[in-house]
């Protein structure tokens, strides 16, 4: 693309994060990867495909959102506990729809739970130009701006990082507990591992696949409140610049541990601002983000045979000389 | 009467990218593999002939250029999946990723460019026919040759021993190695020609369909071809009637605008995602049609052992 490789890797892995600022975004970026992450990463142990995390989150958002917009006056302090409330009940239940469909119709809950994606897109895209259009808008197609009440605190002065860092965190946590540490998350483990041992173990499979797409919607309707309630503060016709989709990949790369996920979210958040960054500084197009993120899993499978399997250089074997 | 035809040559028109995605699908999965990288061929076929028919100014060298393109972002795949034993749901979620990425890329210079499109062929003499003149033969080269290749895959599949081998691979892999196939080599062709339709299908798209490139102009065409795939239990004739059915359905937001009904638009652009998931739930919830139909090895590697 003609620029020097040395002036874009600095534009594209440097330069975002040489500021406090810089490094305040590496966190807000990396918060809703990395509750989406870990939540879909539940959900793959057990061989539970939840792709739909895009639509899961969008619908949080518009559940959250919708509380957000209620309590508009409001300046009472539980209305953003009720917002989260909301959230996650939104996307457990867009998450719901693919549970259902699968345990009761046997319906792949790939293709349900991608189709809902687009479903909540454009349901997002009917309120915010139709009902909840912000009147004082010049006809924008966006909702009012939330309330104070319903903006999610700051973490740390001179930044926009707030306090759903600390809920990823968090969830980073009761991942790791519940998958190891619990019964039922072993029983997940063991559903994705051995679906044959488990089912004759007694394990249900039906309650894994409600399990592993309820804790993944769950998740994803977090990362929505997250982003309205965050850097975004009223609902806008796209809240999420692919998160969802990005979220699939972090998980994978993370090997589908949480640990591992914080460090991949950190890896992809760095992707989205080297892609912002190289726009500003390099004039390259955004896209190159989708790109690379693309690329990134591709190596990783493609590593993932050397982990799996070891390469030995085969001699012709000598032929045994008949007798 | 008119009217119903305009209708009909219509619903084939929006029916034709999904016959190629999904007919290619079908042969890909026939072999055992599972690609869910659809979406992202499409794309990439899609931009690969948009922007070789607006540099040479031929739309058919870009639509060679984009079946090529497919297969050639398909055999990606295969080399993760095939030769390296990735997992294929990942790989193929992956494709479609990174197909999604490179077609915006490569598209950027290309959004409001204007190119000379496949226009519809007049077949001289009977096109003006009333009615069965507009529509049998007054369709887009592309949509003939959709039918054309529908005819070609169900003979093949179904009639010739080269089809035989490749379902024998799908449902055995095991046994087609034990009499001396290569499953590898049958599998790698199985999703390279999945690929190549894929690309075609979004080649179809960009040069003759619409005729423009913009980002994501698909509009998951690609996971719909997947679930046709299901919804016609693996069977060709199937494919093309689900095909058309959504063709059929992705029209009426248009045809509901010209007929002045007022609903938001929002509402009509819902109908083929909710429609996917209905009829979905529908085939599968008889678990045994599904798993009589599907290829046995469908979504499992192969590795011989030496």
């Amino acid at each position: 693309m003609g620029k020097n490789p040395w002036t874009a890797f600095h534009a594209f892995f440097v330069k975002p994060v040489a500021t406090l600022y810089g490094i305040g975004e590496l966190f807000l970026k990396a918060t809703p990867l990395m509750l989406i992450a870990v939540g879909l990463a539940a959900g793959y142990r057990a061989n539970v495909w939840n792709i739909g995390a895009e639509g899961q989150l969008t619908m949080g958002a518009i559940f959250g959102g919708g509380v957000a917009l209620f309590f508009q006056e409001s300046t009472s302090p539980l209305v953003l506990p009720l917002m989260l409330v909301a959230g996650v009940a939104g996307g457990m239940l867009w998450a719901a729809i693919p549970a259902y469909l699968r345990t009761r119709f046997n319906a792949n809950e790939i293709l349900t739970s991608l189709m809902l994606v687009y479903v909540a897109t454009l349901t997002l895209s009917l309120l915010v130009h139709g009902a909840w259009r912000d009147p004082e808008g010049f006809n924008f197609p966006q909702s009012k701006q939330f309330g104070d009440a319903a903006l999610s605190p700051i973490l740390m002065p001179g930044t926009r990082l707030n306090i759903a860092l600390l809920l990823a965190l968090a969830a980073v946590a009761i991942a790791w507990l519940f998958m190891r540490k619990s019964l039922t998350g072993y029983q997940m483990r063991v559903a994705g591992l051995a679906p044959a041992a488990a089912n004759y173990a007694g394990i249900s499979a039906r309650r894994t696949v409600w399990l592993g797409m309820l804790i993944g919607g769950g998740c994803a309707g977090v990362a929505g409140v997250s982003e309205v309630a965050g850097p975004i503060g009223q609902l806008l016709p796209s809240v999420s610049p692919g998160y969802g989709f990005a979220a699939i990949i972090v998980a994978f790369v993370g090997r589908l541990h949480p640990v591992g996920i914080v460090f991949a979210s950190l890896l992809m958040s760095l992707l989205y601002l080297g892609g912002e960054s190289a726009q500003i500084n390099l004039a390259l197009p955004s896209a190159v983000t989708g790109l690379f993120q693309g690329t990134l899993l591709f190596f990783l499978l493609a590593a993932d045979v050397f982990i799996n399997y070891r390469l030995r250089f085969a001699r012709p074997i000598a032929r045994a000389v008949p007798a | 009467m008119e009217h119903l035809a305009q209708l009909v040559v219509l619903t084939l028109a929006a029916g034709t990218p999904l016959v190629y995605a999904a007919l290619g699908e079908l042969v890909t999965e026939k072999s055992g593999v599972l690609n869910l990288g659809v979406e992202g061929m499409m794309l990439v076929g899609a931009v690969t002939s948009f922007i070789v028919a607006a540099t040479t100014k031929s739309p058919w060298l870009g639509v060679a250029a984009g079946t090529c393109a497919g297969a050639a972002l398909s055999l990606v795949f295969g080399v993760l999946t095939l030769s390296l034993m990735a997992n294929q749901v990942a790989s193929g979620l992956a494709l479609s990723l990174f197909g999604i990425g490179l077609s915006a890329f490569a598209g950027l210079g290309y959004v409001s460019v204007v190119i000379e499109p496949i226009r519809p062929l007049a077949i001289a003499g009977l096109s003006t026919l009333p009615v069965v003149g507009k529509l049998l033969f007054a369709h887009n080269p592309l949509v003939y040759l959709s039918i054309v290749l529908f005819a070609a895959i169900h003979w093949f599949l179904y009639r010739t021993r080269a089809g035989l081998i490749v379902r024998a691979v799908g449902e055995s892999p095991e046994s087609a190695h034990a009499i001396g196939y290569s499953v590898a080599r049958i599998r790698y062709l199985a999703v390279m020609f999945g690929g190549a339709c894929a690309g075609l299908g979004g080649a179809y798209l960009a040069v003759a369909y619409t005729p423009l490139w913009v980002e994501g102009m698909t509009a998951g065409r690609g996971w719909i071809a997947l679930a046709l795939v299901v919804f016609a239990t693996w069977k060709p004739w199937r494919v093309l009637a689900g095909a058309y059915l959504f063709g059929g359905v992705t029209l009426a937001q248009f045809q509901a605008q010209g007929l002045g009904v007022d609903i938001p638009s929002q509402y009509l652009s819902m109908l083929p995602y909710i429609a996917t998931i209905v009829v979905l739930a529908i085939i599968s919830r008889d678990a045994a049609t599904i798993r009589l139909n599907a290829p046995a090895s469908l979504g499992t590697p192969y590795h011989p052992e030496s």
